[in-house]
């Protein structure tokens, strides 16, 4: 059964086609259609209940490089992770990339994904110099920023309801090694955070904050956590061997391992991991992809599958609003395995349904308790709309539709560009 | 270890073919690809190109062709010796297709086609270029079988049939050009998730990715390996499953 990352919800597609060349006509049917690559959003946006799931993995050839110019054409279904080894062995780097490196072009398009780089690079869809979109109605649109600015704005972000996204364009940025300079510091609390950030953003183009949200700090609240920031470095080290170590979840356990024990076990020795205040070289995948060194990660949640929760508070609300968060969490007891913390650049990102904003982003995970999370989550929803913040379409399973119209206004000058046959659980259940 | 550094790969549009060529064209290699669909030729050509970085379409070259109508093979191999020239290092068959057995059951025609695109087509394309190997006394022959072939199973033994003669005459032929110090091998694949087998549950942990066997046929071939069971844990399933007595396997629904 196909399933996204998170794999809740389980459901049923009426039919799965796969894509296997560009220019293909889409199939003619009675259901809705939807493009699915690798399937690493959470939730139902990559989900087609009761519809057509247009298979993309296929769709990964190179079309272009200049050498000179950085600028890469290539179809939708390619995975950052081919474009990065592709890229970095030539002296370019992919200009945004999100926590995990499998994901496709497609992907990063249609929800705007953004990364470590944000309040430096903004998000992937400002690195877009074209892509092409196929209409159910047979049409193929040359979509640019500056050509076709408005379906530019509806596509980058717009969680593939457009149309399918066939090729790509994205300008690279140049780097000398595929290594980085990062260092990393520990912190006592929410308001230590804030200062770190405030003195790393400028001189740092990657940062970011793991959050220990179950065991609270010196002076008793929750925000504890470890601070690191890099950049790429300039000469690569002495010894610039790097091999990824290949571990892997080989099947789902009988039952989630994650719980309170494990949990608080995690957390604890997370924190106590050892620092690194002053920079040193560290190969950019261990950087940038942690979790990617664990195949089959989402495993360790069992079957039943977990709840990603991601949000965004806007710049006013965003000490005091991260604060009730993480204290509603703590009072939960339903702790989060990695509780991920950035403070977004001052760019809204390009798309009329695009997640980065000005403010600052928490990423937390769940593994699913039925009720007493759906409860928690409620009260989390109210914190963020009280903040008028945003939940992140890309991993969300559970959202109700006032909460994605008040974090999206746009939505309904987006919903004009909508395909006709084209939909996804997401956008009926937040549309309903 | 064989050079692999102009290869000729025929069926190049298919999954397994198509990660072979990547492989190949991220270490320079130079290429002649062979597809019958000029649609999904030319794309892929194109995405060579740039994993190559031959953006003036030097070294990696294709045409289209049916492999299936053995008259083509003559032109075929003539026209990838004229882009590669007289020193290729390996030829790579890795056209087919994957025949429902069931349809097969009820046609005696689409039994024997089947066995014609899968296995007397691609005898008829080794008969052809094994004088020419055999005369300049080196290289790589490889083609891809399947563990179908190894026993007749009543789920697809068409495809096994035609996929175990290619083995035989394979064996025959490595035998033979043995003497002329050219190596013949063959490739035996489980089940790889490709747009061949969609349809099929491919949940399981026997199944593996285009490109994980494509790295093991490159191994294969640079070192002239004999059979190769891809990924290697089909060596044991098949030694089993070859073991077990026929008055048993013919009761087992497999």
């Amino acid at each position: 059964m196909t399933t996204s990352w998170n794999r809740i919800p389980r459901v049923a597609h009426a039919a799965e086609v796969s894509l296997t060349r560009r220019g293909q006509p889409l199939p003619e049917a009675a259901h809705p259609l939807l493009a699915h690559a690798l399937g690493r959003s959470y939730g139902d946006v990559c989900l087609n209940p009761g519809g057509t799931l247009l298979h993309t993995r296929d769709l990964d050839r190179f079309i272009t490089f200049d050498t000179d110019t950085g600028r890469i054409t290539a179809e939708a279904g390619l995975t950052l992770d081919d474009l990065l080894r592709f890229a970095v062995t030539r002296g370019w780097f992919v200009p945004v990339v999100p926590g995990t490196r499998f994901v496709t072009l497609g992907g990063a398009v249609a929800n705007d994904v953004h990364g470590k780089n944000h309040h430096h690079a903004g998000s992937f869809g400002e690195h877009v110099r074209a892509l092409t979109l196929r209409r159910s109605n047979g049409e193929c649109l040359e979509v640019t920023p500056d050509g076709t600015p408005d379906w530019f704005a509806a596509t980058v972000g717009g969680l593939g309801l457009t149309g399918l996204i066939e090729t790509v364009t994205l300008q690279l940025i140049p780097v000398r090694t595929p290594w980085m300079r990062a260092w990393s510091q520990r912190f006592d609390s929410l308001d230590e955070f804030w200062e770190l950030d405030a003195r790393a953003e400028r001189e740092w183009p990657y940062t970011v904050a793991w959050i220990d949200c179950l065991n609270p700090g010196p002076r008793g609240e929750v925000g504890r956590g470890i601070y690191s920031g890099a950049r790429h470095a300039t000469t690569a080290p002495a010894r610039s061997r790097y091999r990824e170590p290949r571990r892997a979840i080989p099947l789902d356990p009988p039952v989630s391992l994650v719980n309170r024990v494990t949990l608080r076990l995690f957390n604890q020795l997370y924190f106590r991991q050892s620092v690194h205040p002053t920079a040193r070289a560290v190969h950019h995948l261990p950087w940038l992809f942690p979790l990617d060194a664990i195949r089959h990660w989402n495993r360790i949640y069992g079957y039943k599958g977990f709840y990603q929760y991601q949000c965004v508070l806007p710049p006013h609300a965003q000490k005091d609003g991260m604060q009730a968060l993480l204290d509603t969490v703590a009072a939960s007891g339903q702790g989060s395995f990695l509780a991920v913390l950035k403070r977004f650049g001052d760019r809204a990102g390009p798309g009329m349904l695009s997640f980065p904003r000005p403010g600052a982003t928490l990423a937390l995970d769940f593994p699913d308790r039925g009720n007493d999370t759906e409860h928690l989550f409620r009260r989390l929803d109210r914190i963020v709309q009280e903040a008028g913040g945003a939940l992140y379409p890309a991993k969300d399973a559970r959202m109700s539709p006032e909460l994605f119209r008040s974090g999206f206004p746009r939505w309904e000058e987006f919903a004009s560009f909508v395909d006709p046959e084209f939909s996804s659980g997401f956008w009926r259940r937040v549309t309903k | 270890m064989n050079r692999l550094q102009s290869v000729v790969i025929l069926g190049a549009t298919s999954a397994i073919a198509t990660a072979v060529a990547r492989e190949l064209a991220e270490h320079g290699a130079r290429l002649f690809l062979v597809a019958r669909d000029g649609e999904r030729l030319e794309p892929l050509l194109q995405d060579l190109r740039v994993r190559g970085d031959d953006a003036s379409a030097m070294r990696i070259l294709g045409t289209t062709a049916d492999l299936a109508d053995v008259d083509a093979h003559a032109d075929v191999w003539a026209q990838a010796q004229e882009a590669l020239g007289d020193n290729i290092d390996a030829v790579l068959l890795a056209w087919g297709a994957l025949p429902d057995q069931e349809a097969c059951n009820v046609s005696v025609a689409t039994t024997l086609e089947a066995i014609h695109v899968n296995g007397t087509s691609a005898i008829a394309f080794l008969a052809h270029i094994a004088p020419d190997f055999e005369q300049r006394g080196r290289g790589v022959i490889a083609a891809i079988g399947s563990v179908a072939g190894d026993r007749g199973r009543q789920s697809n033994y068409v495809y096994g049939t035609a996929k175990g003669m290619l083995a035989t005459y394979l064996q025959g032929l490595r035998n033979r050009l043995f003497f002329s110090g050219v190596d013949v091998v063959t490739i035996k694949p489980g089940f790889v998730r490709t747009p061949m087998t969609e349809g099929f549950n491919r949940a399981g942990a026997l199944w593996a990715e285009p490109e994980t066997v494509a790295r093991g046929i490159v191994k294969a071939m640079r070192r002239g390996r004999d059979v190769a069971y891809l990924p290697w844990i089909w060596w044991g399933i098949m030694t089993v499953i070859r073991l077990i007595p026929e008055y048993l396997f013919k009761r087992l629904k497999l």
